[in-house]
């Protein structure tokens, strides 16, 4: 548990230190927004809801990508002597989903600022945005891991996401139109599943990173 | 010769339910009538595809705990079978469909996304990007042995969230497809007890035929890759 929280430490204090990746996200967001904002003026709610969590993913795979990346060759051999590779791996998960977090929720802001307001109910839609974003970072962290190994660059991680992420996608666009709507309500057994794929995500993670960490 | 015994096998129960599928009594159904005997072909396609892919988990796993680059091969190539009769069953479900769901007077199909829109071939459509994925990341690492631990790990990873996905899409989406609540392949109620003696030996023999395909391309890389290989 030590471990984690060192690592975790030193994620954060990485990202404080070099701040031109968190701002150069922030710029990634706040631009295709507003060229969305540009291109369309008060959209329909089912198309909100998908411009929406597609940013989301773009967002996603921006913000994750380089969290196995910026690791040399030689600090990952660092790591390998003195951490274990599941305390690496939850630090890792740990981290890219405060990240997510925090990204969701200002880009659900940019989005309710420019693209206008169409949810009845608000504060559970940013829960579900919150959850649909942690869903998207437990994913992309590990499809990091493994294009990262790959030595590849951030396009074959989405190559290998997409079709990985369509379930999680499907069902958090179902739950938005329940929240953009007056008369529809949150099917529970739905979120649970989220839950539940998230929790199935983040195991088989932890199982499988030990296999790729080794050289 | 001792092997070879399922060979035969797959020979025999094909035969049959080819024979067969064309000769049983089967229940006349609204819309559906003679084309029910399709069900023999189709969902076979179906049954081959994920007893490949499921092959190809097995591998990779065997690779991992191993570390045997014999179960790499063979893990891809059961792959690669497992794509082509995924679009095998894409080609025989598409025939289907142009007699049962293809309605000129219905206004719902005149645009292809109307009937992409269907949970069965959304779901076929995401283990078939998945493999295609797989692939695409093969192709991308030179070194051998990290190719093959870097893509059965992708394997096991992809394969874990593929079920979800063929059991989470059909509660979303509205379905004309058949067997709506659960599988497709193990629902019969629109079948006779007749049609299922046939059914049941179509598929084993369909999954048969695509592992012994599957064996053949192994053994053939095998030799290509014999300087490798212990």
């Amino acid at each position: 548990m030590k471990s984690v929280i060192t690592l975790f430490k030193k994620d954060l204090l990485l990202e404080i230190r070099q701040q031109y990746s968190f701002y150069g996200i922030l710029l990634y967001m706040g631009a295709t927004i507003f060229v969305l904002f540009l291109a369309i003026a008060e959209p329909e709610k089912e198309i909100w809801n998908g411009l929406f969590w597609v940013i989301q993913l773009f967002i996603c795979i921006n913000a994750v990508a380089k969290s196995f990346m910026q690791e040399s060759r030689a600090r990952m051999l660092y790591f390998y002597t003195v951490a274990s590779p599941v305390h690496f791996m939850i630090a890792k998960l740990l981290f890219n989903s405060l990240l997510m977090l925090l990204m969701t929720l200002i880009s659900l802001l940019l989005f309710l600022a420019f693209i206008g307001n169409p949810a009845e109910k608000l504060l559970p839609f940013t829960g579900l945005a919150l959850l649909g974003g942690f869903s998207l970072s437990m994913v992309f962290t590990f499809l990091a891991a493994i294009a990262a190994k790959a030595r590849q660059n951030a396009a074959i991680m989405a190559v290998l996401g997409f079709p990985l992420i369509v379930p999680q996608l499907m069902l958090l666009m179902k739950l938005s139109n329940a929240a953009f709507f007056a008369g529809q309500s949150f099917q529970w057994s739905d979120i649970l599943l989220l839950i539940a794929l998230d929790f199935l995500v983040g195991l088989l993670s932890v199982i499988l990173f030990p296999f790729l960490w080794k050289d | 010769m001792k092997k070879a015994w399922w060979k035969i096998l797959c020979v025999v129960l094909l035969v049959y339910a080819i024979i067969g599928g064309l000769l049983v009594k089967i229940p006349d159904l609204p819309v559906l009538g003679e084309t029910i005997r399709n069900v023999f072909y189709h969902v076979g396609m179906w049954a081959a595809m994920f007893v490949l892919f499921t092959c190809s988990l097995v591998h990779a796993i065997r690779y991992l705990s191993k570390g045997n680059l014999k179960n790499d091969i063979a893990a891809s190539n059961y792959a690669s079978v497992g794509i082509v009769f995924g679009l095998l069953g894409y080609a025989t479900g598409a025939v289907w469909a142009s007699y049962t769901w293809a309605d000129p007077n219905n206004p719902a199909f005149d645009s292809f996304s109307a009937v992409a829109r269907e949970p069965k071939l959304i779901g076929t459509a995401v283990a078939l990007l998945i493999y295609f994925a797989y692939f695409i990341l093969r192709s991308s690492i030179q070194d051998m042995d990290q190719k093959a631990r870097i893509s059965a790990v992708y394997n096991i990873f992809a394969f874990a969230m593929l079920f979800p996905t063929i059991m989470v899409v059909p509660r979303l989406l509205p379905s004309l497809h058949p067997g709506q609540d659960g599988n497709p392949a193990l629902n019969f109620r629109d079948s006779s007890p007749a049609m299922r003696m046939i059914q049941y030996p179509a598929f084993i023999g369909w999954a048969l035929l695509g592992v012994w395909i599957a064996t053949v391309s192994i053994r053939l890389n095998y030799i290509k890759e014999k300087h490798f290989i212990k």
